[in-house]
């Protein structure tokens, strides 16, 4: 089996959170369809609520406090992104930006990402495709074709929540198994000869 | 081991009195802080450059020079003279100039500065600042060291039989210090030259400043000016004491609170626990800034911020008091005794000299 990491970044607030039930959701099928291309998938779920006053800070300070900085070179090191968002007020929570805000703006280069919001009706359903879906071309992601929305009915009667959360699972394994497992570069590093940069 | 402090200049109102000092009240202060900084036996005081509010330090070498007149021993710095967007010709000459006035008592640290429109007021691009850095340091660098440059690069009007005025003192140039947060390429710069590299060590954590220095001190050695632990290494910190460190915290808690820079965001504790802040007593400040030896190794020089977040002048004052008459004695004999014979001091204007001479001798 290929080992891979997947980390789930779930912005829910309340406890329990239907939008940690999607991800909980998503991830739970992206571990048994990588289990089916042969991957083993370690999963790390990052709960923003957790880090909500060290995203402030780092914004405020312009340093990461620990936990915070666990949290984001988890996601850059990750092979494969599961992100979800609430919906407030027609777009992503202000939490979910703000923790993109603080991840460099290389760390998501060419990774495989699912996206998926919830909200209180289905009139949301396509934030996910107008507002979670160019911050992460933005961020040059690859952002898989299926975003999973789950209005709070979809948790209920909506027998087509799982297949799109099958489908979304299935395309975020193959981006993953097409690609070598993720090596992050040292910060400290030097990319080039000082005779270099001299001339 | 050189002791010193550095300001960065800001005019802050008071959080505990909303009284904020006037451009000409806080540039006399900075005056009489410098002073006081001499008389109570620190080894450095060190200016920072902004050009823009709410600081007012645009000039460093004028204050600098006025400081030289008014005081004996102390060595006059900056923090940081901006090699980016100042002309390196103008660089030369100003620090040549304040050499010879204040007796060779100068050096410079260096730094890119990361206020964006400062740049193109200038005439420069801040996505162009490690290449701006680099280039117009390796003129600076020539300047002091040739009589007669001629010279062309990508960033500045090309030279031709240019000679820097005044001759830097004894034509040994001001000691540099390459300061920076999180760019190994300056780390890289520092170590090329044989320089000394200066870590900010008050936003970030220590985790983070040992391993910018780990890689300067290993750099310094690749380039042959010595073993890494023979680095010219110095660190910021930044510290409030009073004798009862609850009194201490009690104090400056609302300075903290409500500073430029990181207010309204971590608690105290937590910035406490998370950078090098240290708030206390005098023994707190002496045992947390020996600490900084644990991760940096033995190293030159060690500058406290002070005077920032609208401190009053008196409480300034009294913090140079404690740290002359209670620290900087106590720190000076422990680090000290620390120290193996073959790590250097910082260089001054006097070892280098002393160095030049040994050197046209053999």
């Amino acid at each position: 089996m290929k080992q891979r990491k997947l980390v789930v970044v779930s912005a829910g607030l309340s406890q329990p959170s239907s939008t940690r039930l999607l991800a909980d959701q998503l991830y739970t099928a992206t571990v048994q369809a990588a289990a089916e291309h042969g991957i083993e998938l370690d999963v790390q779920v990052i709960e923003l609520r957790d880090l909500a006053h060290d995203i402030v800070n780092h914004m405020l300070t312009g340093f990461p406090p620990g936990a915070l900085k666990d949290a984001l070179d988890a996601v850059e090191a990750a092979d494969g992104l599961i992100a979800v968002s609430p919906i407030f007020t027609a777009s992503y929570s202000g939490l979910f930006k703000s923790f993109f805000d603080v991840v460099d703006k290389d760390a998501l280069a060419d990774k495989p990402v699912l996206i998926g919001a919830t909200a209180g009706t289905a009139r949301h359903s396509l934030t996910t495709d107008h507002a979670l879906r160019p911050l992460f071309t933005y961020l040059r992601a690859v952002v898989v074709p299926t975003a999973v929305f789950a209005a709070t009915d979809d948790f209920g009667a909506d027998a087509t929540l799982s297949t799109r959360v099958k489908r979304g699972a299935e395309e975020l394994v193959r981006e993953i198994d097409r690609r070598e497992p993720v090596s992050v570069p040292d910060p400290f590093a030097l990319t080039a000869s000082f005779e270099d940069l001299l001339h | 081991m050189q002791f010193g402090i550095f300001s960065v200049s800001d005019i802050t109102t008071d959080p505990t009195n909303g009284t904020t000092p006037t451009e000409a009240e806080r540039i006399k202060n900075i005056i009489a802080i410098a002073k006081k900084a001499d008389e109570v036996g620190l080894d450095v005081f060190a200016l920072g450059e902004h050009h823009n509010p709410p600081f007012f330090s645009s000039s460093p070498t004028t204050t600098l020079a006025f400081i030289a007149a008014q005081t004996k021993k102390i060595l006059l710095s900056t923090a940081t003279t901006l090699i980016t967007t100042n002309d390196p010709v103008k660089i030369a000459e100003d620090f040549a100039m304040l050499q010879h006035v204040a007796d060779g008592r100068v050096d410079l640290m260096l730094g890119r500065g990361n206020t964006g429109p400062v740049y193109p007021w200038f005439g420069q691009d801040i996505r162009a600042g490690i290449p701006l850095a680099i280039e117009h340091y390796a003129l600076l660098h020539q300047l002091w060291r040739e009589d007669v440059v001629d010279w062309e690069g990508k960033f500045r009007t090309p030279l031709q039989s240019f000679t820097s005025t005044p001759r830097p003192l004894d034509d040994v140039p001001p000691f540099v210090w390459h300061g920076s947060i999180r760019s190994p390429e300056i780390a890289e710069q520092a170590a090329y030259y044989g320089d000394g590299f200066f870590a900010n060590h008050i936003f970030w954590p220590a985790s983070h400043t040992q391993r910018m220095v780990g890689l300067y001190r290993e750099r310094f050695a690749h380039y042959g000016h010595g073993d890494a632990d023979q680095a010219y290494v110095g660190l910021g910190g930044q510290i409030f004491m009073r004798k009862n460190s609850q009194d201490a915290v009690k104090e400056f808690r609302p300075y903290f609170d409500n500073a430029p820079v990181y207010g309204h965001g971590p608690t105290l504790e937590d910035f406490t626990r998370e950078t090098p802040l240290t708030v206390g007593s005098p023994q707190q400040v002496i045992d947390r800034t020996l600490g900084f030896r644990d991760y940096v190794g033995d190293y030159q020089r060690q500058l406290f911020l002070i005077d920032h977040a609208g401190l009053p002048l008196k409480t300034v004052l009294e913090q140079l008091d404690i740290l002359g008459e209670e620290v900087v004695p106590v720190l000076r004999k422990e680090f000290e005794s620390l120290k193996p014979a073959h790590v250097p001091d910082a260089p001054t204007h006097a070892s280098l000299l002393a160095a030049k001479k040994e050197t046209q001798k053999a």
